[in-house]
């Protein structure tokens, strides 16, 4: 199995097994057919076992992969006719963002992706999937584009992150992040947004303000990447695969939060395994959620959008200040008693549907 | 047994300190350290000039020997710049949660209150300046850095939404750190979220005044922080998008001192201008005033 992952092990092991009893069998003229048939049998067991109890850390090194599709391999298997269009019309081409024009099941729509390299001089050219502004900057010529023709954005995000180097700095790499989220806020047609490998932070954002946001099985997606976190945290990027575990970044975690619509299924080990099954799946994906959308004012898909992003996040109201006069009083070092206060503090945050207040009191505020 | 009593290790007494809370580590040493006796002389962080405290709020807490631009909570930012009357919060009671049940991040937003004495990282409301109404957001780097979980997003989106209902224009004064990462995916979607609103507020006409306070990174600065009609910084303030040290990693080369400031943002193109802070009331008044023919909207 090629590039397989540390989690595949037992059964990389196990299929030597089976073509070592194989090859014996040919060799010494001896019938294992039954011997064989078992140890098939106990193999895809195994497989299930393992394939179905991926861990978030394993889901990170899942996404990372480097044979895993990257948004051009998926852009020629779900599209036809795609035409590719380049740079920003301000300062260069960045080839860590692709885009252009495809068809879809015979619509013509404006597609784009963040795209890693395939091999080390690819990847040099396309910084990793990196994105510098005029890569962002040249996302949002393509979307105002499909907006003035009034064409579907379909988007796929895959990146670390945006690069983070002086000549981005210099050419506002905050600013060319920013203005794609509100002009994409402004878009009046309908944008679906797909996280086919590692949804790294504001890089990842920069191009993910769709009226849908679907995610592959195994892809992630954070505010700041496990080995970022992890050095920051605990001071230490080994930690990463802790990280993972604790910052709720797959897809599951993402649906439950209700940051994404749908998670599209992969075929079984993960994307690298099967690209056509994968490209399907998203294919049927994209068409439906288009349907869905299919007849769809300007004024509601924007209302749409907005509404999506406007309920996200989980806050809670105190009690007025006289309540709360204690806990300012409290000692540091009442560690234990800390916590049962925020405890209690999220107790009654879940007795209320977390996103019901934002939205209740932005009623309140357009009176 | 006998070990024990013959034991080297001494046991110290702890003395709770500002400094000595863990995960701090980064804040305690850009922050303006106190000398004794407490609160009487303060020592300037850039250039170690020592002064009285009384002399350095007189003058804004601007270092007189160098020119530093001290920090400032949001509430010492409401008073110098706002009008003394008539400044009206709003959500102050609007607290975090920890949505995500991350290790640690409950005691330490506990922490961060007691340290700071604010309840989240942004401080929104009404008031006026040189008499002209303004919606104002004011951040803190004292609370957790300023960084912007979903009560920071969900005040600042509403404070935008308010500047919208009321047809008034917005004033941001931004200090962040970034997303705060103990909320991951529902912090960077509060970039979405501000950025939308900023959108609408837009769309309206509404104007928009940034103002970029040391230091101003990550995802405040990659969402509302740089969409400002017009976007005025504080002389030496750092604002980008990446972490100096980040960068450095990457390019394996040094950084020239001024990388990021104010300055160097204005020479690239990514500001109107640098504003000392003796001066920022009175150009934020007057482009309030130059904007006010259409009632600020």
């Amino acid at each position: 199995m090629a590039g397989s992952l540390p989690y595949e092990a037992p059964l990389i092991e196990m299929r030597k097994k089976i073509e070592e009893l194989v090859q014996f069998g040919q060799e010494k003229g001896i019938d294992f057919t039954e011997e064989i048939a078992r140890l098939e049998e106990r193999y895809h067991r195994l497989e299930e076992e393992i394939y179905t109890s991926i861990t978030p850390a394993q889901k990170m090194h899942l996404a990372r992969h480097q044979q895993r599709p990257t948004a051009l391999d998926l852009i020629q298997l779900i599209f036809t006719d795609f035409t590719e269009l380049h740079g920003d019309r301000m300062f260069g081409d960045d080839l860590a963002v692709v885009g252009g024009l495809a068809k879809l099941n015979g619509q013509t729509v404006t597609v784009l992706g963040q795209q890693r390299g395939k091999d080390t001089k690819d990847n040099i050219a396309r910084f990793f999937g990196s994105a510098h502004p005029e890569g962002f900057r040249k996302g949002l010529r393509l979307m105002k584009q499909a907006d003035k023709f009034g064409r579907p954005i379909i988007t796929f995000v895959d990146t670390k992150g945006a690069y983070p180097g002086n000549t981005a700095e210099e050419r506002g790499q905050s600013e060319a992040i920013a203005r794609n989220l509100l002009e994409m806020a402004k878009l009046s047609v309908p944008v679906i947004v797909v996280v086919i490998g590692e949804g790294g932070s504001g890089g990842a954002l920069a191009m993910a303000v769709g009226n849908r946001v679907l995610m592959l099985e195994h892809a992630i997606y954070s505010a700041i990447s496990p080995n970022g976190a992890a050095s920051i945290l605990w001071k230490d990027a080994s930690k990463a695969d802790q990280a993972a575990e604790a910052m709720k970044i797959t897809a599951k975690d993402l649906l439950e939060m209700e940051v994404i619509e749908e998670i599209i299924p992969e075929p079984r080990g993960g994307a690298h395994q099967d690209y056509d099954t994968a490209a399907t799946a998203i294919s049927e994906a994209l068409v439906r959620h288009l349907d869905e959308m299919k007849g769809w004012s300007a004024e509601q898909l924007k209302q749409d959008r907005y509404e999506k992003f406007r309920k996200i996040g989980s806050v809670t109201f105190e009690a007025p200040a006289s309540a709360v006069e204690p806990t300012k009083e409290r000692e540091p070092a009442g560690e234990v008693e800390a916590n049962s206060e925020a405890e209690s503090v999220q107790v009654e945050a879940s007795e209320q549907p977390l996103e019901a207040e934002p939205v209740k009191n932005l009623s309140g505020n357009a009176e | 047994m006998f070990k024990d009593i013959f034991q080297k290790k001494r046991k110290y007494a702890t003395i709770p300190s500002e400094r000595a809370i863990p995960g701090e580590r980064q804040e305690a040493v850009e922050r303006p350290k106190r000398e004794i006796p407490e609160g009487l002389m303060n020592k300037c962080s850039k250039c170690g000039t020592i002064q009285y405290s009384k002399e350095l709020e007189k003058n804004l807490k601007v270092c007189p020997a160098c020119g530093y631009h001290m920090r400032l909570n949001a509430m010492e930012r409401i008073a110098m710049v706002l009008d003394e009357e008539g400044f009206v919060e709003h959500d102050a009671d609007m607290v975090s949660v920890d949505p995500l049940g991350f290790p640690g991040y409950s005691s330490k937003l506990e922490q961060q209150r007691l340290k700071s004495g604010l309840k989240e990282a942004v401080i929104t409301g009404e008031g006026t300046i040189e008499g002209l109404p303004v919606v104002v957001a004011v951040m803190s780097f004292d609370f957790f850095t300023g960084s912007m979980g979903s009560v920071v997003g969900e005040k600042i989106t509403r404070a935008v939404e308010h500047a919208i209902e009321k047809k008034l224009p917005l004033i941001i004064f931004s200090t962040s750190g970034g997303a705060r990462m103990q909320e991951s995916i529902l912090s960077l979607m509060q970039m979405a979220k501000t950025s939308a609103a900023l959108a609408r507020l837009d769309e309206q006409g509404g104007l928009y005044i940034s103002v970029i306070t040391d230091p101003t990174t990550g995802g405040v600065s990659a969402s509302f922080a740089s969409l400002g009609d017009i976007i005025i910084a504080e002389p030496g303030a750092v604002f980008g998008f990446a972490g100096r040290i980040v960068i450095e990693q990457t390019i394996r080369q040094k950084l020239p001192d001024d990388f990021q400031t104010a300055e160097f943002n204005l020479q690239h193109g990514q500001l109107d201008m640098v504003v000392h802070r003796k001066e920022l009331r009175a150009t934020l008044g007057k482009l309030l005033d130059m904007h006010s023919e259409k009632g600020g909207v």
